[in-house]
């Protein structure tokens, strides 16, 4: 067995993320990450099939309300398939991103009471709530199935975009998970602010309906790429890069700053419990 | 040999809540109400922010500047070889469990720096990550990762995990629907089969029944034996002695005493009851006694005649009380009598030197020692009262209640009374005493439908 040293030192400033730790630490992340999957539904009748029964719900009253009573435009497109794809990723990254932020604060006591890699409260939920989004995906199958739409090349994009959207969850998830520990404010702000951010992307309604010359300022919105991605890539329309592209670097930047700034808050996790 | 811990100069320091401005008039109230979200942002912050440098700080002296600043350590240093288990005792809020947090790495220190050679484990709490909802299984294997076991390392134990802890029946049970005691038994039986090279022990054993911390007792030693290094923070002083080669006592964040278990513990022990092992009246004026005699000194030492404060149960304890009599002519007996903790009297010994016996005493220092012998008494704090009377005629010439007192380990080397026992032994004495087998092989099986009294 290999010699390890431990140093002990208060930290200051910036840190480096140890990826060599996080590797070692990976058994008790694929054991936490499963817990929280159990855990979810843990003594409900229905179980995973919640996670279907949550955006189906959303899809259904959507339909009605902007698709027939508000008669929201939607490229031609039914509104029951145009709203499922973007439901699905949307719900992921609303539970992923809520309960990421928390996660310091729901894990306090295992916080102050043993030692392993910090990133791995925030990456948790993230992970695990990936479950219910690939049993959601199954639901969008057959109503993709139903509406008849043919499978496309665009589908090859499907890693990329799920690759974007966990690092969106991720990225907010740390950044707001070392805020929410030193001020609970953000356990009362977050389902607001996640009622609000719905409509801030195309999910409810069409992009076209957004001028051209907010086009950019509308597409740095992480979410509006994920959302056009997800879109295009399951419907085989054609990928619209200009919605897509200033998201994603802002998306990579938020996930590197927000593991960084983690990093370098970890240290008053604990003392400030 | 490379140190396993070695910590140098650690100090860690909190910020604590002090009391609230109340303010006498409504208006007062209802400002200060407006403004709190700026002075909630400070002070939260302030929980983790701290003005000016840490080096060569005073702590005191800041401590007394901002009443709402603590130092819980101030330069604690101390280095353990491998395959040493020192236990870490002292006060409530002395520090112990901030030193641990900090080489657990579960907090930074403010200052100071410490090295640990090998993989740490850190038993600060039992059952560690259980979650109600989760099945026993489920919560062996994510305990035991937390604790820093590799899957496949939990899946080799498992079987083995789940038979020690006695919950076999309902593993597949959610731990919610589980007594506390089988949650206890499982979360150690988890802890129980970790191989750490150092292993960092806070209080786990004041949880559970007696049986259980037996049981916990009975590993921890194992532990040590096999070499590993353990660090043992405890307010159970037997657990300690009879764990512990090495032991240090903070107190107020401090090291103010470090060296062998027992002479620690035994220390710590006699300032927290404000009693020693020896003790002097220099002024013959205030000594306990009258015109005939007065008690001098009375100390508790081993053969060698050197004061302990702790003594080895199978060793010898010398007595010895020093008087003065002033005025000759009486029959004195001096005497002794020892107690246990509980203040249950264990025996009485009075003075038996045939030299004296029956011979009035002249006036003259004296000197009166007594041996007791090794593996007479039991474990635990022992009370010495001094007292002397005088015969023809009778009286009570000086007394003094609990004059000394000292305590008596065991650490458990096979040759004490105790033998291979590691529980909680009871009884005001504990005599080393001969016992005889006889056997006959051949079994033939006992009809016991037989009452007792034929056959």
């Amino acid at each position: 067995m290999s010699k390890r040293v431990t140093y002990i030192r208060a930290r200051s400033g910036w840190q480096v993320i140890d990826l060599q730790e996080l590797k070692e630490y990976r058994d008790l992340f694929y054991f936490l990450v499963l817990r929280n999957i159990k855990v979810m539904y843990a003594q409900t009748i229905l179980g995973f099939a919640w996670a279907i029964l949550n955006p189906l719900i959303q899809i259904i009253v959507f339909s009605v309300v902007f698709g027939r009573v508000a008669k929201v435009s939607t490229e031609g497109l039914p509104y029951a398939l145009f709203s499922s794809v973007a439901i699905i990723p949307w719900t992921y990254m609303q539970e992923a991103m809520t309960q990421s932020s928390q996660s310091l604060v729901q894990g306090q006591n295992m916080l102050g009471k043993v030692y392993f890699p910090r990133l791995i409260f925030p990456l948790s939920p993230a992970f695990a709530r990936l479950v219910d989004f690939m049993i959601s995906m199954l639901l969008l199958s057959f109503v993709m199935f139903w509406y008849r739409v043919p499978p496309t090349w665009n589908l090859l994009y499907f890693p990329v975009f799920l690759l974007f959207m966990v690092m969106v969850a991720s990225g907010v998830g740390m950044w707001l998970s070392s805020f929410a520990i030193r001020y609970r404010d953000f356990k009362y702000a977050m389902p607001f602010v996640m009622k609000m951010l719905i409509y801030s992307a195309p999910i409810v309604y069409s992009a076209a309906s957004i001028p051209a010359k907010y086009r950019l300022v509308y597409s740095l919105n992480p979410i509006v790429g994920v959302i056009e991605g997800f879109r295009a890539t399951l419907l085989g329309t054609p990928m619209p890069w200009d919605y897509i592209w200033p998201g994603m670097l802002i998306a990579v930047l938020m996930f590197f700053t927000g593991a960084l700034y983690f990093k370098r808050m970890e240290r008053v996790f604990v003392d400030v419990i | 040999m490379e140190t396993a811990i070695k910590v140098d100069n650690i100090s860690k320091r909190y910020r604590i809540g002090v009391k609230e401005k109340r303010h006498d008039t409504v208006g007062g109230e209802i400002l200060h109400m407006l403004i709190s979200p700026f002075h909630n942002f400070r002070k939260y912050r302030s929980l983790y922010r701290f003005k000016g440098g840490v080096e060569g700080i005073d702590f005191d002296a800041e401590e007394q500047a901002s009443p709402d600043i603590i130092w819980a350590l101030k330069d604690v240093s101390f280095q353990v070889p491998p395959g040493e288990v020192l236990g870490l005792i002292g006060r409530n809020g002395a520090g112990k469990s901030t030193l641990l947090k900090i080489l657990a790495r579960i907090t930074d220190p403010t200052t100071g720096y410490a090295e640990i050679q090998g993989r740490i484990s850190s038993l600060l709490e039992v059952g560690t990550g259980f979650h109600p909802e989760l099945t026993g299984r489920d919560n062996v294997f994510l305990n035991g990762t937390i604790l820093g076991m590799k899957k496949r390392e939990i899946e080799e134990k498992f079987d083995e995990i789940v038979h020690f802890s006695g919950v076999e029946r309902f593993i597949d049970t959610p731990v919610k629907r589980y007594s506390s005691g089988m949650k206890v038994r499982l979360a150690f039986s988890v802890a129980a089969h970790l191989e750490p090279e150092l292993l960092i022990i806070d209080e786990v054993l004041a949880v559970g029944d007696a049986d259980f911390q037996a049981k916990c007792l009975n590993k921890m030693e194992r532990i040590g034996q096999e070499g590993r290094t353990v660090l043992f923070v405890s307010h159970n002083m037997a657990a300690v002695t009879r764990l512990c080669s090495k032991a240090l006592l903070l107190e107020g964040g401090r090291v103010v005493n470090s060296g062998s278990a027992h002479e620690v513990v035994g220390a710590y022990l006699n300032s927290n009851l404000g009693v020693t092992s020896a003790r002097r009246w220099a002024d013959p004026e205030k000594a306990p006694g009258n015109a005939v005699v007065r008690l001098r000194g009375v100390r508790a030492c081993d053969e060698k005649r050197v004061v302990r404060e702790a003594f080895d149960i199978r060793k010898p304890i010398r007595l010895e009380m020093s008087f003065d009599v002033y005025a000759s002519g009486r029959l004195l007996l001096p005497h002794f009598t020892v107690k246990n903790s509980e203040g249950v009297c264990a025996f009485i010994t009075v003075d038996q030197d045939p030299e004296w016996r029956r011979r009035p005493r002249p006036a003259g220092t004296y000197v009166s020692t007594v041996m007791i012998p090794g593996n007479l008494l039991s474990e635990g704090m022992v009370y010495i009262s001094v007292y002397c009377i005088a015969l023809n005629p009778d009286g009570m010439m000086f007394g003094e209640r609990n004059a000394i007192a000292f305590n008596v380990y065991d650490n458990l080397e096979g040759d004490s009374a105790r033998g291979d026992y590691a529980k909680d032994i009871g009884g005001v004495v504990r005599p080393l005493l001969k016992w005889t087998t006889e056997y006959r092989p051949g079994g033939e099986r006992a009809d016991f439908s037989r009452t007792a009294t034929e056959g």
